[in-house]
């Protein structure tokens, strides 16, 4: 079983609760597809990584061939093609890897190769006895994480058990390719405006994607500000699993790059009732 | 030390790297400290700004980015040719079975051999010029899973310039989105300055550390602010000596207070609730921002410095 953690605004506290679901499920694997910005290996402090370069193929231009005819800069549509003194130029940021520049050359004078954009990591969990971490880090300069997303995702797909996916924040396409194809959606939100704002987007989002959805409102301070969110989430259908209170110890611990475990009972409780989902799902 | 813009106008980006180090509640504190500006929400797909500066829509736009095919089905022989061609797995014997995975890079239209299928632009959000508390705000709303956010963030990004250099403001305050990724790599190429709020947790240091990269990559001049700066002193510290050895300014020092949360659920900046000891921080940040940009800030700001500086003294 697939559980993305997700939450529209950043720093509500997904890579915290993903760690305290899986200090509670030893031998489980975490995901880390926050590829801009990951941070769970500093908390699992993995050893024995195993590496592997993740690329794309942009396209090369054989200049002896290239007659800059232009027909690959129009078939271009994300304008990654141009001509500059009668030869086509690409420019790597903006390629998407489709291909369709080279069905169009009639010169032949386009070929693929490889670009690396980033790396996926494995390793095991020197602070959570038997966790495994997976994670996704992305060059710096590339614009898109999500064929790096994709790639790590796909890796993951023969791991056996619950898996966990530490998602990125938002709700663009990083996110969407992040939580996609995850059996059951976590939100993570805090208890303000902001909070409850951009968890009506990351709503839409598991929504149209018709993810199964539970909200964990983080950072609770007794203030009326989980009023607001529980309204939202009853009138959207989806079910608020958890209240995690705030604590000034917990985000002390957190700045250490540790886990607090005072709210154990809390991820015992949200994991009763990913498992409830779980079984609905197979029956 | 930082970039001057068109015609002597600055913009000012507030990144972070790491999401919630509190880009927009310091971003509308800045605003409402800084005299002529306009303000921009480049978090496209989760803006807040609007939130918190009491913004009313005053003009909405449909903004269209990228294409999406549209199959006639009559002309369709279903021939296949489009699912061998399309590498994203978005479309079957014409059928276009999987849409969130499009695209919109055109192959299986320019490849059919019917020629049934056109590319038609696609809707990818809105764009709104809205009136603040504290001036004119440039925001937007990303489309449901819509790719080129990076493009929606160009474009707030560009309208928010046009608009400051006919109304002659010196000044573009933009609330970044967090990452390094497009929308962000969107927000500030070419910006004049770019100001992290940093927070003093690994995972901030760390975030930090790609951020500044990224900054280097594109030759941008950065600052640091800390924000929450009590929560762990040592990090703090760390940060500091980091910042340092990179001869990176630090120009701000925010000390954690729940005054951020209880002046956000009012829908108001920390500097317009009941004083507290945050807002003499914010001066300071202001005015040494002001100072890099090279911007006057305003004469009541150095005034309340030098009263704070004076009753120290006394």
């Amino acid at each position: 079983m697939r559980i993305s953690i997700a939450s529209g605004k950043g720093g509500t506290g997904k890579t915290s609760l993903a760690l305290l679901l899986a200090s509670e499920r030893p031998g489980i694997t975490v995901i880390d597809s926050d590829v801009e910005e990951p941070n769970c290996h500093l908390f699992l402090k993995t050893e024995q990584k195993q590496e592997k370069v993740v690329t794309i193929m942009v396209p090369g231009i054989d200049n002896e061939k290239c007659s800059g005819c232009e027909v690959c800069a129009e078939a271009c549509f994300f304008n990654a093609i141009a001509v500059v003194g009668g030869k086509a130029m690409v420019f790597d940021e903006l390629c998407h890897s489709c291909g369709g520049c080279l069905l169009k050359c009639p010169q032949g004078a386009i070929s693929e190769a490889e670009k690396p954009i980033g790396i996926v990591s494995s390793g095991y969990s020197t602070t959570v006895a038997g966790t495994r971490l997976m994670s996704g880090l992305l060059n710096i300069g590339v614009p898109s994480g999500v064929p790096l997303i994709k790639a790590l995702l796909k890796e993951a797909r023969t791991i056996e058990g619950e898996v966990i996916v530490d998602c990125p924040p938002g709700t663009s396409c990083s996110m969407v390719s992040a939580v996609k194809d995850s059996d059951y959606c976590l939100l993570v939100t805090e208890p303000t405006p902001f909070g409850r704002h951009d968890l009506a987007l990351a709503i839409n989002i598991t929504q149209l994607l018709n993810l199964r959805t539970g909200v964990v409102i983080n950072k609770n301070d007794g203030g009326d500000g989980d009023e607001a969110i529980e309204e939202l989430c009853h009138s959207r259908g989806i079910s608020v699993v958890a209240k995690i209170p705030y604590s000034h110890s917990f985000a002390r611990e957190y700045s250490n790059g540790k886990i607090s475990l005072e709210n154990r009972t809390i991820a015992e409780d949200i994991w009763r009732q990913i498992q409830c989902v779980g079984r609905e799902r197979k029956a | 030390m930082c970039r001057e813009g068109e015609k002597g106008m600055k913009e000012l980006v507030i990144v972070s790297g790491k999401g919630g180090t509190g880009k927009t509640s310091i971003s509308a504190a800045l605003a409402y400290l800084a005299p002529r500006k306009v303000l921009v929400d480049c978090d496209v797909d989760a803006a807040n700004f609007h939130l918190i500066s009491g913004a009313v829509v005053s003009k909405t736009h449909s903004f269209t980015a990228g294409f999406e095919p549209v199959v006639d089905e009559k002309v369709c022989t279903q021939c296949g040719t489009c699912s061998e061609l399309c590498r994203f797995k978005a479309i079957d014997n014409g059928v276009i079975t999987a849409p969130l995975n499009c695209e919109g890079c055109g192959v299986c239209a320019l490849n059919c051999p019917k020629r049934a299928i056109n590319m038609k632009e696609k809707e990818a959000g809105q764009w709104y010029v809205s009136k603040t508390r504290f001036g004119k705000l440039i925001h937007a709303e990303l489309g449901l899973a819509i790719e080129n956010s990076g493009k929606l963030v160009s474009k707030v990004r560009q309208e928010a310039k046009q608009l400051a250099e006919t109304k002659k403001l010196p000044l573009v305050i933009i609330d970044g989105p967090p990452g390094i990724g497009c929308p962000a790599i969107a927000a500030m190429s070419g910006a004049s300055l770019a100001l992290a709020v940093v927070e003093p947790s690994l995972s901030g240091l760390h975030d930090l550390q790609r951020l500044w990269e990224l900054t280097r990559h594109f030759q941008l001049p950065l600052a640091v602010c800390i924000n929450k700066a009590t929560i762990n002193t040592t990090n703090t510290h760390t940060i500091i000596a980091w910042c340092n050895k990179n001869e990176i300014p630090i120009v701000g020092k925010i000390p954690y207070n729940d005054v951020f949360r209880t002046a956000l659920q009012k829908g108001k900046t920390v500097m317009e609730i009941s004083e507290n000891e945050v807002q003499e921080k914010i001066l300071e940040l202001w005015y040494n921002l002001s100072k890099l940009l090279n911007i006057a800030p305003t004469a009541s700001i150095i005034d309340r410095l030098f009263d704070k500086v004076n009753s120290i003294k006394k």
